[in-house]
C-alpha cells in the first residue's frame, strides 16, 4: 500500500524495486532503482553486507525475485552462519532455488599475472548464477577486493565499467558494496561507475555510544530524503527510521481518554486527556510521576487498549511491585499481552538507537498508549539538544499514529519547576506538575495542571495522596500560613469538623427554644381569647338585662297612661317609638 | 622484493619431481578470443620447450561450460591452472610474459631464470 502511494505521489520518477528493508523504501520513495546498480558504501562493520543480504532475502521471500550473492570476502558457509541470527535461512533459500551464493576468492599470492586478461570469468559465473535461478537481484560484496587480488588496475577499472554496464543490460537490480575510502566514498572510486544511487552507511561513536546512520548521497532521477537516518540491526534485520521526515500534518482527535485517576479526569474538563495528545508529567524526585504513569497504563489496559511502557530506571518487576503497593496490579495486563514493558538503561545506546528501538517496538506492538519514564534520563545518552530533537521526533512520530504519549520528566530541585530539563514544554499538550510542599515538618505532594491545550481545566493545586487504593487528589486548605497539606490539613479538617458539630448543636438548640416560645405564646393567646370571650359574654348578658328592664318600664308606662286615659282616641304606638320618645 | 621471492622458488624441489611427473595443466578461456588463442599458443610453446612429452593441456571453454568456473575460482580469463604436480598454481593472462609464466608454473631453474628473463625482457 505504501509502495502504491509513493508511486502515485511521484509518477514520473524511475521505476523502483522495493528493497524490503524497513524504512528504506520510505526514504527512497519506493525502493532502489529497478534494473540498475546501487552502491552501498561504508566503513568496516557498518552493515553493508547485511543490508545487501537483506535486500536479496526480502526480494526472494516477499517479492518473488530470486537473487545472486557474489561474496568476495566471506564464504557461503560463513555468510549463512552470520545471517542466521537475523532469521535468514540461506540454505533453505538456496535449496528452493531462490538464492545463489557464490564465493569468489581472489588471493594475490596464489595468482601470477602474465600478459593481458579480462574478467570474463566473473561475468560467466555471474551470468550462470543468474540463469540458474532466474535472478532479478544481484549483490557484489565487496567487488573492490579484486583490486587487492589483481594488480592491473587499468584492466580492473575497464572491466568494472563493463560489468556495471552489463548488469544494466541484464536488467538486474544490483547492490554493489564498497569500503569507505579516505576523502572519497569508496577506496577505489566505485562511485564513478555506479552513479544511479549511492547509499552511505555510517557507524559513529559519540560519547562512547555508537549509532548507525544511513544517508542517501545520490539518487538520480528521483526525490529522496537527504538527512541522515538512524538504523538498527537486530534479530529482524535492518530497520531504517524515516522519522526526520515527519511533518505537522497529523490529524487530531476529539476523543477523550481517562487518566486513570477520577479526580484528575475531573480537573481536565471532566474527561481526561485527548487521544493522541502528548502529556508531560514533570516533578522532582519522589513526587509520584511513575504512579501517575502507571494509573494511565492501567486505565488504558482496562479499556482493552495496548500500552507500551518504556522504563529507563526501573525494571518491569520493580515497577509492578511498587505499583502493587498503591493498589495497582499491572501484572494481569502484562500476562494478557496488553501491557508491554521495555526496560533499558538510557546509556546503553545512543539516542538514535533509542529512537530506532521505539520506532520498531511501536510498529511491532501497535499500542494506543506509550509511556516513557522518565525521558530526562535520555539526556545522559546524548547532549541536551540531541535529546530535545529526539523527543520532538518521537512525539511527532507518536502523534502521527494517534498514540497518546505520557512522558515523565524528572526536574532537579535547583531548577525552576516550570522549566523541563529536556526543553519540550512547548511540544506537549498537557503538562502536569507534581511538586513537594514542605510544611510543618512534613513533606507532602501537590499536583496542578500547568497547561492543557484545547480543554477547560482546573487551576487549583490539589494535594496528591498515594493511598493503598491508588492516587487520590484532595483539596488544599488555605490557612493563615498558606496552603495546608498532610497532617496540618487533616488537623484543619478535624477542627472544622468539630466546629461544624458545635454549630449544628447550637442551631438545633435555637430551633427547640423557638418552638418552646411559640408554644408559650400560643398558650397566652388562647388565654387572652378565653378572657375576651368571657368579657363578651358578660357584656351581652348586661345588654339583655337592660333591654328587659326597659321593656318592663314601657309596659308600666302604658299601663299608667291607660289608667289615666290621656289619649283615648289615639291608636297605640309601636314599641320602638315608644322607647324613642322616652 | 620480487628477487627474494624468486630465490625462494628456486629452492623448491620442482626441478627434480618435474622430471618424473606428468604435468596436468588446465586453461580456462571464454570463447575463441584473441587472448585465449594467444594464451594457448604461448602455453603450448612453453611446454614443448620445458616439459617435452610430459604435459597435458586441457582447455575449458566457459562459454560452453559456465558451471566449471566456480570450482576453480575463475575470475580472470584466460586463467592457467597447474593441477599437477601439487601445489595448485594459477596464472592469469595471455601468458605473453614468459618469465612470469615460468615463475608462476615454478618451472624455472636458477640458470634459466637469468637466461630467459633476459630474453623475454
Amino acid at each position: 500500500m505504501k509502495k502504491a502511494n509513493s508511486r502515485s505521489v511521484m509518477p514520473r520518477s524511475l521505476p523502483k524495486v522495493p528493497s524490503g528493508i524497513q524504512g528504506l523504501d520510505e526514504i527512497t520513495g519506493g525502493g532502489l532503482p529497478r534494473g540498475r546498480p546501487t552502491l552501498v558504501c561504508g566503513s568496516a562493520g557498518s552493515g553493508k553486507t547485511l543490508m545487501a543480504m537483506e535486500f536479496l532475502v526480502r526480494g526472494a521471500v516477499l517479492h518473488d525475485e530470486p537473487g545472486v550473492f557474489m561474496a568476495f570476502e566471506e564464504t557461503a558457509e560463513e555468510l549463512t552462519q552470520n545471517v542466521r541470527s537475523l532469521g535468514f535461512d540461506l540454505d533453505d533459500l538456496t535449496s528452493r532455488k531462490k538464492l545463489v551464493v557464490d564465493f569468489v576468492r581472489v588471493e594475490r599470492h596464489e595468482i601470477e599475472e602474465s600478459g593481458d586478461y579480462d574478467l570474463e570469468g566473473l561475468f560467466v559465473r555471474l551470468g550462470h548464477a543468474i540463469d540458474r535461478v532466474g535472478a532479478k537481484r544481484v549483490v557484489l560484496d565487496t567487488i573492490e577486493t579484486l583490486f587487492s587480488g589483481l594488480s592491473n588496475a587499468a584492466i580492473l577499472r575497464a572491466e568494472l565499467r563493463r560489468l556495471f554496464r552489463w548488469l544494466k543490460d541484464e536488467g538486474v537490480t544490483a547492490i554493489i558494496t564498497g569500503e569507505r575510502g579516505e576523502g572519497a566514498l569508496t577506496r577505489h572510486g566505485l562511485e564513478e561507475y555506479v552513479s544511479d544511487c549511492v547509499i552511505l552507511l555510517d557507524h559513529r561513536v559519540t560519547n562512547q555510544v555508537s549509532t548507525r546512520r544511513l544517508r542517501i548521497v545520490k539518487y538520480r532521477g528521483t526525490s529522496h530524503g537527504t538527512n541522515e537516518y538512524p538504523f538498527l540491526i537486530d534479530e529482524d534485520g535492518i530497520s531504517v527510521l524515516p522519522i526526520t521526515s515527519l511533518g505537522l500534518q497529523h490529524e487530531v482527535s476529539d476523543e477523550r481518554i481517562s487518566t486513570g485517576i477520577p479526580r484528575l479526569d475531573a480537573m481536565l474538563g471532566g474527561a481526561g486527556y485527548f487521544r493522541g495528545s502528548s502529556v508531560l508529567v514533570a516533578g522532582t524526585a519522589g513526587t509520584g510521576k511513575t504512579s501517575v504513569a502507571a494509573h494511565f497504563a492501567d486505565a488504558a489496559c482496562r479499556r482493552g487498549e495496548r500500552c507500551l511502557y518504556f522504563t529507563f530506571e526501573e525494571s518491569p518487576d520493580q515497577v509492578i511491585r511498587n505499583m502493587r503497593s498503591i493498589g495497582l496490579n499491572l501484572e494481569p495486563w502484562v500476562k494478557k499481552g496488553l501491557l508491554r514493558f521495555h526496560a533499558v538503561r538510557s546509556t546503553l545506546h545512543g539516542l538514535e538507537m533509542h529512537l530506532a528501538i521505539f520506532h520498531k517496538l511501536v510498529q511491532e506492538f501497535q499500542p494506543q498508549v506509550v509511556i516513557l519514564d522518565p525521558i530526562s534520563s535520555l539526556i545522559r545518552a546524548g547532549t541536551s539538544e540531541d535529546a530535545n530533537a529526539m523527543v520532538t521526533r518521537l512525539i511527532d512520530f507518536l502523534k502521527a499514529r494517534r498514540i497518546t504519549a505520557l512522558l515523565s520528566n524528572l526536574t532537579s530541585g535547583d531548577k525552576a519547576l516550570e522549566k523541563s530539563e529536556v526543553d519540550i514544554s512547548s511540544l506537549v499538550d498537557t503538562w502536569l506538575l507534581l511538586r513537594d510542599i514542605e510544611l510543618g515538618g512534613e513533606r507532602n505532594r501537590a499536583m496542578y495542571i500547568l497547561k492543557s491545550r484545547g480543554m477547560a481545566h482546573s487551576n487549583q493545586v490539589r494535594e496528591f495522596l498515594l493511598t493503598d487504593r491508588g492516587i487520590e487528589l484532595a483539596d488544599m486548605y488555605l490557612g493563615p500560613e498558606g496552603v495546608l497539606t498532610g497532617s496540618m490539613r487533616q488537623a484543619q479538617e478535624a477542627r472544622e469538623k468539630a466546629a461544624a458539630l458545635v454549630r449544628k448543636q447550637e442551631a438545633e438548640g435555637r430551633l427547640r427554644e423557638r418552638a418552646r416560645k411559640q408554644e408559650a405564646l400560643e398558650a397566652r393567646i388562647t388565654a387572652i381569647r378565653k378572657e375576651f370571650a368571657a368579657e363578651e359574654e358578660e357584656a351581652n348578658r348586661l345588654a339583655a338585662q337592660e333591654q328587659a328592664k326597659e321593656q318592663v318600664l314601657s309596659v308600666d308606662r302604658d299601663a299608667m297612661a291607660r289608667s289615666r286615659q290621656s289619649d283615648v282616641h289615639e291608636a297605640p304606638r309601636p314599641r320602638g317609638n315608644l322607647s324613642g320618645r322616652t | 622484493m620480487k628477487k627474494s621471492a624468486r630465490r625462494a622458488e628456486q629452492d623448491t624441489p620442482t626441478g627434480t619431481t618435474a622430471d618424473e611427473e606428468v604435468w596436468e595443466l588446465r586453461l580456462y578461456v571464454a570463447g575463441q578470443t584473441p587472448k585465449s588463442v594467444a594464451a594457448f599458443a604461448n602455453l603450448k610453446k612453453l611446454c614443448e620447450e620445458h616439459l617435452p612429452g610430459r604435459y597435458k593441456i586441457e582447455v575449458v571453454d566457459l562459454i560452453q561450460q559456465p558451471q566449471l568456473a566456480a570450482g576453480d575460482q575463475i575470475v580472470a580469463i584466460p586463467t592457467l591452472i597447474r593441477k599437477l604436480p601439487p601445489p595448485l598454481r594459477r596464472i592469469v593472462g595471455d601468458l605473453r610474459n614468459r618469465e612470469r609464466t615460468l615463475v608462476g608454473l615454478q618451472l624455472r631453474s636458477a640458470t634459466m631464470a637469468t637466461e630467459q628473463g633476459g630474453i623475454s625482457a
